[in-house]
């Protein structure tokens, strides 16, 4: 029999449409581990007896069409999903029935997989630790008291652990690609605009993008076929035709140039991290790809940028948070206005506070200017950056993150300090290109580091392709001792 | 930049979340450090810099002018803490 928890999805799926396997099989392995891994709380929501349902229903009426036929699948609680609980790791949304089901999540379900539960993430999207989910916080699989990153930290636990055979997450300003470095998975935030934005939860509009979290590169590209896709209830999705990721991956990098940014090298940054970076450099050397200087400006301006577009796109859209329409409702207040306070008084956490607060400073009547039009023109500016570099070069190849993994608790009290982790992860959200994470090496404690890739807008097979080559030359297989069962 | 708590509770009463008078000390120490941080930006010289809004590149395809409900009346209420049939209710607005 084979052993599910070493096999990619990819196998699984080979698996099921050999017949070697059925869904429910599958289904009831990962219940079971879902079920011994309550301790890293990565899951806000299961449906089990619904898994169950739909993996009998496959295995009555095998259809081995799909790209995820019999796939049992658990995503991010940002996702709404049709009669089951989304909270986005909030209070005010505790008891969120929704009655519809977002467009990604649906054309997984189109390729034949099903849901298996909700994973936790920081409230709103908003966090790179998993801390601030009114849920509590998640167990990163590498350490026990180590964060899985965020804000799609439960997705990367619970990937990890094989809690689920590949996920999906969102990625504002590195959600998908901070924790797939902490957890040492594969994590990519696609083109904005090439996976549908409706009926996700919206923090920021105009950066948010969901993508696949895998266990490799493999199973990133078969994901994000998957996820992809032109939709007309999105007003920025891309019309373009369907990518078959999967079957275009390929290792020949071969000639191509590749770029690295001189302003990556942040100071302070470790040498474990600098040294990760050379190793990376010197694989793509030996694959034939030519290594090109280049220099991104900008760069250390994209997180000040970040920091003022996210909160001011933010506070607009928590906005339809008011007690009224849905979500949670204070029993306090002597007229409206009282009531809308308290309902959001109690219903967000500090962290959601203090980014509604900003950005409703950042955009109010003599500030807006200062603030809110000087970051949309840096954003320009760091747009144009990569748009210049692209000219010359396939990818450029970075650090995903300054450190590896930190501790619970090691970061809460310092919001900046805590914005830092994502210095490496925000330009490609600000100029919306695509980039991935993939397990590179370890630092001296054996935690995952991850090494990122970007590319142009719409190249996401070249990325896929480079990091396919990469990983194969790395041959790193993480393998984690189930402490946690 | 300093923000002080006067200003902290105005910003407040715009973003109408009620605050408890003891947070309000961390949270103008908080806001104060997060504007400092992006402050940075002033260094930069923007004036010939056009601000980008959004990096699709595409202005929204007219739809028909018809009035569409949806027919999703019961779905939309569905959620709401307090309804009727028809309605949102909310506290009283009109005295």
């Amino acid at each position: 029999m084979t052993d599910l928890n070493k096999s990619s999805l990819k196998e699984i799926v080979n698996l099921i449409k050999s017949k070697k396997i059925s869904s429910l099989e599958v289904t009831k392995h990962f219940i079971k581990n879902i079920e011994k891994g309550k301790n890293l709380n990565s899951f806000i929501t299961t449906c089990f007896e619904k898994s169950m349902n739909s993996a009998k229903e496959f295995d009555s009426k095998k259809n081995f069409d799909g790209l995820l036929s019999g796939i049992p699948i658990a995503v991010k609680d940002l996702f709404c999903t049709k009669n089951i609980k989304t909270t986005a790791g909030s209070k005010i949304l505790e008891n969120f029935v929704p009655t519809y089901e977002s467009t990604v999540t649906d054309n997984l379900w189109s390729e034949g997989a099903f849901l298996l539960g909700k994973l936790n993430c920081d409230e709103f999207a908003m966090g790179s630790s998993n801390e601030t989910s009114y849920f509590g916080n998640t167990i990163n699989p590498v350490g026990k008291n180590l964060v899985p990153g965020g804000s799609s930290g439960g997705s990367a636990s619970a990937l990890a652990a094989s809690l689920t055979p590949a996920t999906i997450g969102t990625d504002t300003g590195g959600s998908i690609r901070q924790p797939a470095s902490f957890t040492g998975t594969v994590g990519l935030k696609p083109t904005y605009g090439l996976c549908s934005r409706w009926g996700i939860v919206a923090f920021a509009s105009s950066l948010d993008q969901a993508g696949p979290m895998t266990q490799n590169v493999e199973d990133c590209a078969l994901m994000l076929e998957a996820m992809s896709g032109y939709d007309k209830k999105d007003s920025t999705s891309i019309n373009k035709k369907k990518e078959n990721y999967l079957k275009n991956l390929n290792q020949k990098i071969d000639g191509l140039k590749i770029g690295i940014p001189k302003e990556y090298r942040v100071e302070n940054m470790p040498k474990e991290i600098n040294d990760l970076w050379k190793k990376g450099i010197d694989i793509l050397n030996k694959s034939g790809a030519k290594i090109i200087d280049i220099s991104l400006p900008h760069t250390k301006y994209a997180l000040p940028t970040y920091y003022i577009v996210a909160p001011a796109e933010a506070s607009s859209n928590l906005a339809r948070y008011d007690g009224v329409k849905f979500g949670y409702r204070s029993s306090k207040g002597n007229n409206l206005v009282e009531m809308y306070e308290s309902t959001r008084g109690e219903g967000f956490g500090d962290e959601v506070k203090r980014r509604v607060l900003i950005g409703t400073y950042v955009l109010s009547s003599g500030y807006y200017d200062a603030y809110y039009i000087k970051a949309q023109k840096v954003r320009r500016l760091i747009k144009n950056d990569f748009d210049q570099c692209f000219k010359n070069v396939d990818a450029i190849l970075t650090p995903s993150t300054p450190s590896s993994a930190f501790k619970i608790g090691e970061k809460t009290n310092d919001p900046i300090s805590m914005y830092l982790n994502d210095v490496f992860t925000v330009p490609a959200n600000l100029a919306g290109i695509p980039a991935i994470s993939i397990p590179a090496g370890q630092d001296s404690e054996g935690h995952p580091l991850g090494i990122q890739l970007i590319s142009k807008a719409l190249d996401e097979q070249k990325i896929l392709n480079i990091a396919f080559a990469m990983e194969k030359s790395i041959g790193h297989k993480q393998s984690l001792n189930r402490w946690w069962e | 930049m300093s923000i002080d708590k006067n200003q902290v509770k105005k910003v407040a009463k715009l973003s109408r979340i009620l605050l408890e008078d003891s947070k309000l000390e961390t949270l103008s120490k908080d806001l104060a450090s997060i504007l400092n941080f992006v402050e940075q930006l002033n260094k930069l010289d923007t004036n010939k810099t056009k601000p980008l809004s959004s990096v699709v590149d595409k202005t929204l395809e007219p739809r028909n002018d018809k009035v569409d409900d949806g027919k999703i009346k019961s779905q939309i209420l569905k959620n709401s803490p307090n309804k009727n049939e028809d309605f949102f209710i909310v506290p009283k607005v009109i005295e």
